[in-house]
């Protein structure tokens, strides 16, 4: 039967965190199939890769080893992929929504003719029937994400054309370790037998990447703001707030919009998804687009000059006042009364 | 060199950011009347990079291309105001509900009647977000692609050195032309208008939009008239358009709904803030 197929991304010898969020998932897709989950790795010095694959179920690890194919340039990648997938024809194929994957699916959706859907919040197995044909198909993947701006909820399908491909951005899924001990297969490919010498005419000539990002998906705590804020000096408060709790600053995409804050911060469909035990969502509205984002937080206080402001539904504690009033009162209340 | 042809790919797009209490309707489904129609913010950032390399090399042309309803011409004016050479509008119901590769589809079709050297887009349009139709227009014309633009450095035998923005910094490629590049946000914004491109292209006009008031005008300024293409101008397929030409479809869509939490309501005064502050240190929730 037809694998489902995770391409997965290497950050200095690590494989990405959003590759195996994927792979977590794509475990449970392939079981729900009764199938095989298969990862694909291309790069260079991969030397052991696989042993960090296989524990989160992975059953064949197909690997390439070589130099020019790393950094990411999309043609070889590309490439790659897709002859792959035609000698191989996945029923899924996943890879992150990062400025990778999101330069790499359409390419290869392109070339295959299969339909890909774009930064999936969800993804599940079931059956459909074609409203025109009355065709019925089974255990097809559910590609479930927001759009027209969040406010709504679209579940696509791809009935006819396969590789099924999706996209889900970093954060969205869980990751779990299904067996540390388990192993799968080992399968090498030959790049020579892939790629000739036309593919490599795109040449990165310079790359600064910063190692360590900060870690707003890891935050136990985090202070958010919204356009509402009103400035980035104002948002200077929330760093405040933030480091006295122990926390990190995010925002919505207003807010990084009007340049209040940078988008490494940015939480919401197009940002960051978040599962803080505490969000404080300062002057943020509360638009599905960032509610997607953090709407599993385990706490919510929203501080809101608007008493109507939809964040107020999915909030805890709502205080309806001005947060330059606000924050400080809470700063000083915490430094006086903590241990 | 000879002189350098630009082709920006541009939507119309209506205004999700600015979501009002109308913009759905009773029965779940999106009432695109209440939104106004725009153009896509990236590709804006994509026409700068355009204007700025007009004005670097002599003899460079821009145009826009735009696939939708006859009121998309109102971005080619658009770009028409603030330097752009002209545009073409591909315009036929035979596109209507067309996925990221049905429009791509016919997008590169459109370009097999143009000349490029460059073709530039924006990242994203916000009404679906993909990021999908410039990597899949470069793949069906056969193109590489620099996607995450922030900055064209240059161009130099033939070949084009781009500044990309990644998640935790920056990347320069060189990329042979033709290509396909895609611009980000992050990139310069467009320049305003310029008022007296608006008073020479302001009734131009595409065939499907009528002649409107100032009709003797197309006829005494030829340049006035947009280029309009529908599918009998591009060679294409026809079951690889619209719905027929989608490998995606919709099965559902649901409006978004939340259950409302219990919630709290606190004031914003001292005592106010104490309690809330008492309770989250009680719990562990800080502290």
């Amino acid at each position: 039967m037809n694998s489902v197929f995770v391409y997965c991304e290497i950050e200095e010898g690590v494989v990405a965190d959003v590759s195996l969020e994927l792979l977590t998932k794509g475990r449970a897709l392939a079981s729900a199939l009764g199938v095989r989950l298969e990862a694909i790795v291309l790069g260079s010095n991969l030397g052991g890769i696989e042993k960090q694959l296989f524990p989160y179920g992975v059953d064949v690890a197909w690997i390439a080893d070589d130099r020019r194919l790393a950094p990411y340039t999309t043609l070889p990648h590309a490439k790659m992929l897709v002859k792959l997938f035609e000698a191989e024809k996945p029923q899924v194929a996943l890879m992150g929504a990062t400025s990778v994957g999101r330069d790499l699916g359409p390419r290869v959706s392109s070339a295959l003719h299969s339909g890909l859907t774009a930064d999936c919040t969800s993804l599940e197995i079931g059956d459909y029937t074609d409203a025109k044909t009355k065709r019925e198909y089974k255990n097809l993947l559910y590609q479930i994400r927001p759009a027209f701006g969040g406010n709504i909820v679209a579940t696509i399908v791809n009935p006819d054309c396969r590789p099924q491909m999706a996209t889900v951005r970093e954060g969205v899924m869980k990751k779990e370790i299904l067996d540390p001990a388990r192993v799968g297969e080992v399968k090498r490919l030959n790049v020579g037998e892939f790629l000739d010498d036309i593919d490599f005419v795109v040449k990165v000539i310079e790359r600064h990447v910063e190692k360590s990002r900060l870690n707003i998906k890891g935050a136990a705590i985090i202070v958010s703001g919204g356009y509402g804020v009103g400035s980035r000096e104002n948002f200077g408060l929330l760093h405040e707030l933030a480091n006295t709790l122990g926390g990190e600053v995010g925002a919505s995409r207003a807010a990084v919009d009007a340049g209040f804050a940078e988008h490494a911060r940015q939480i919401g469909q197009t940002g960051t998804t978040v599962r803080p035990k505490l969000y404080i969502a300062c002057g943020i509205s509360g638009q599905i687009q960032h509610t997607a984002g953090m709407e599993e937080s385990s706490i919510v206080i929203a501080i809101n000059t608007d008493p109507t402001a939809p964040i107020n539904k999915f909030a805890d504690y709502v205080i309806t006042g001005d947060l330059n009033t606000v924050i400080p009162k809470m700063i000083q209340y915490y430094k006086k009364n903590s241990k | 060199m000879k002189e350098l042809k630009i082709v920006v790919l541009a939507k119309q797009v209506p205004d999700t950011r600015n979501v009002g209490k109308d913009a759905m309707k009773a029965d779940g489904t999106v009432n695109r009347a209440a939104l106004p129609a725009i153009f896509n913010p990236e590709d804006l950032n994509a026409l700068e990079q355009a204007l700025r390399l007009k004005e670097t090399f002599k003899g460079a042309t821009v145009h826009i291309l735009t696939m939708g309803p006859g009121r998309a011409a109102e971005i080619i004016r658009e770009a028409m105001y603030r330097g752009a050479d002209g545009g073409y509008l591909l315009s036929d119901r035979a596109f209507a509900g067309s996925d990221t590769l049905a429009t791509s589809y016919a997008i590169s079709r459109a370009l097999g009647n143009l000349e490029y050297d460059i073709i530039l887009c924006g990242r994203q349009a916000i009404d679906g977000d993909t990021a999908q139709v410039g990597p899949q227009v470069a793949e069906k014309l056969g193109l590489p692609q620099v996607t995450y633009a922030e900055e064209i450095r240059g161009i130099e035998n033939g070949k084009i050195t781009v500044k990309r923005r990644l998640e935790r910094g920056v990347e320069v490629v060189e990329c042979p032309l033709p290509t396909v590049v895609t611009v980000n946000g992050s990139a310069p914004a467009c320049r305003p208008r310029n008022a007296r491109l608006v008073m020479k292209y302001k009734y131009a006009r595409a065939s499907q939009e009528g002649a409107g008031e100032r009709a003797e005008l197309l006829d005494q300024h030829p340049y006035l008239r947009l280029t309009e293409w529908n599918v009998n101008d591009i060679r294409c397929e026809a079951t690889e358009l619209g719905l027929n030409g989608s490998p995606t479809k919709v099965k559902t869509i649901e409006n978004v709904v939340f259950q409302a939490k219990e919630s709290k309501a606190l004031t914003a005064d001292d005592a106010g803030i104490d309690e809330l502050m008492k309770e989250l240190i009680a719990n562990h929730t800080i502290g």
